[in-house]
């Protein structure tokens, strides 16, 4: 790294990166948050909305914003269907049960997905056009700009959701305590469903930012990113939203320097090496109270 | 109203209620006493259906209860008051109050609530917007009573109001107890603190491991021997 333009270079792309993060560590965290499972089939329902994504724009010719709706309802639909066949008839039983099944469920995607669509790698169509902006030395790709606008968007979004909405509110109560939110009335059942749905979602959304990003997808690429948001979801704070939001930007920033100063081959150790430090130093994370926000 | 027969109830292995039956009338402050493990929680959890009697019935207004998710209870018009106020603790003191009126969609009457309980609550007006896990021991029991408020309920269950409270915030939420009874609201009083339930309640029961060993006026369990011995301390 030669200059501070290059570094606030770095910190763009790493923008747009943790943008991507953030937003699969949403649904890794409100998960957690509610049900305490770590959903490790969580980065393989990313990996099924950037298909999603991927089938809207190419076949069906969807230009990207309707594209992406549709990854994020199918993904949506999965996310139910997969708590409800595979993580509901285990709610009661041990926590690693449900670990050790969500580990089932990843290679059930992994693999159902390469039986369906190939292993082979898909090019990821360009949606965005190729223009440039440039300002002070550091260029804006049009495409990195809509990418952060639609995470930072959506973020906004989940946090009206969870702060002012009714469901919101449930799944705030149940998460903190859940036989006083039935006390309530809360159908937990139905805050578990829609907090499956709107993490899966985020997660469609991620896949297909991730898509576009890397501009090839295959039915493996969700592990790497699925890890890499646990990691930013712990470093924020596990089971804490906005922990989720800024750890996700962390780690993407981290990476991002880490490939500016040439170290590119260890940007992923990198991100591991943070998750052991958080571990050690703080394992309640950045956010972590004794008295916390968790969904 | 509410009518318990015959109730048994396992925790796994545990039999934890042995053919309980006990009668609340509409109107009443009924009572149930007796000390740590005798099964007082477990009734009331078993009213709100968080645990499931293996044998037994209970009705509500003529209603089978059994087979109804805590949920739906709620909504039928019994509310609990939990033991250890169990609050949201994350929320704000009006957001624990929305909460509690989750079921109900009549804007203007939630609306009339929260004012009916800030006025039997003023503490709770003054931190409204407070998020209700830095409210004191006393503030957080009035909230948990504000908040089984707001279902509008016919029947609320008290799970040890008095719990870790200073004896003069015990009376003053035994003063309120009474008047949400008088305002209207049967109520099912469940308490290790005998004397204070006693003074309040029309009728009491006595639970002794799993098993109502007393029934009758409060007045009367007052004043008998063997319950003075018991739990009123001489």
């Amino acid at each position: 790294m030669h200059s501070i333009t290059e570094l606030l270079q770095q910190l763009v792309y790493g923008l747009s990166l943790g943008s991507i993060y953030a937003l699969i560590a949403l649904g890794y965290t409100m998960v957690y948050g509610i049900v305490k499972l770590i959903n490790f089939a969580h980065g393989d329902v990313m990996m099924v909305g950037a298909y999603m994504g991927w089938l809207a724009i190419t076949v069906f010719h969807f230009p990207f914003f309707p594209a992406i709706l549709f990854a994020m309802i199918v993904a949506a639909i999965a996310g139910i269907i997969i708590e409800r066949a595979a993580y509901k008839p285990l709610r009661n039983a041990t926590r690693i049960a449900a670990l050790i099944t969500a580990i089932g469920v990843s290679l059930f995607l992994e693999y159902g997905g390469m039986l369906v669509v190939g292993a082979q790698m898909r090019t990821y169509p360009n949606v965005f056009p190729e223009t440039m902006y440039k300002i002070g030395g550091i260029t804006f790709k049009f495409g990195d700009i809509v990418m952060l606008v639609t995470a930072l968007v959506l973020m906004l979004l989940l946090h009206f959701t969870v702060q002012y909405t009714k469901i919101g509110k449930a799944m705030r109560a149940s998460s903190f305590d859940m036989e006083a939110a039935l006390l309530m009335g809360v159908n937990v059942n139905t805050t578990i469903s829609a907090t499956f749905a709107i993490g899966s979602a985020l997660a469609a959304a991620a896949g297909v930012l991730y898509g576009i990003y890397f501009n090839s997808i295959d039915p493996l690429m969700g592990i790497t990113p699925g890890l890499k948001a646990f990691v930013a979801a712990v470093l924020g704070g596990i089971g804490i939203i906005p922990g989720a939001m800024v750890g996700g930007l962390v780690l993407g920033v981290t990476e991002s320097l880490v490939s500016g100063l040439g170290a590119s081959t260890w940007r992923d150790a990198v991100a591991f090496l943070i998750l052991i430090l958080v571990l050690i130093i703080k394992p309640s994370g950045l956010f972590g109270k004794n008295l916390r926000e968790k969904v | 109203m509410l009518v318990l027969e015959d109730v048994h109830v396992y925790y796994g292995a545990i039999h934890a209620l042995k053919g309980i039956s006990l009668q609340v009338n509409q109107g009443e402050i009924v009572t149930l006493i007796g000390s740590n493990g005798a099964g007082k929680s477990t009734s009331l959890k078993t009213i709100s259906g968080l645990l499931r009697p293996k044998q037994g019935k209970i009705s509500f207004n003529g209603e089978d209860l059994s087979k109804i998710p805590p949920q739906k209870i709620v909504a039928k018009g019994i509310s609990q008051v939990p033991e250890g106020r169990r609050i949201f603790a994350n929320m704000t003191v009006s957001e624990n109050l929305d909460m509690g009126a989750y079921l109900r969609k009549d804007k203007s009457g939630i609306k009339q609530d929260v004012e009916r309980v800030f006025e039997l609550f003023p503490r709770l007006k003054e931190r409204k917007s407070q998020v209700a896990g830095t409210l004191s021991g006393g503030e957080q029991q009035m909230l948990a009573m504000g908040r089984a408020l707001m279902s509008r309920p016919q029947l609320l269950l008290l799970d040890e109001p008095s719990m870790g409270l200073a004896p003069i915030l015990v009376k003053q939420i035994f003063t309120i107890i009474q008047e949400i009874n008088a305002q209207g609201t049967t109520i099912l009083l469940v308490e290790q603190n005998a004397h204070m339930a006693l003074s309040i309640a029309n009728r009491a029961y006595v639970l002794e491991t799993g098993k109502i060993a007393l029934g009758g006026q409060a007045q009367d369990l007052a004043a008998s021997e063997d319950v003075r011995k018991a739990y009123l301390g001489g």
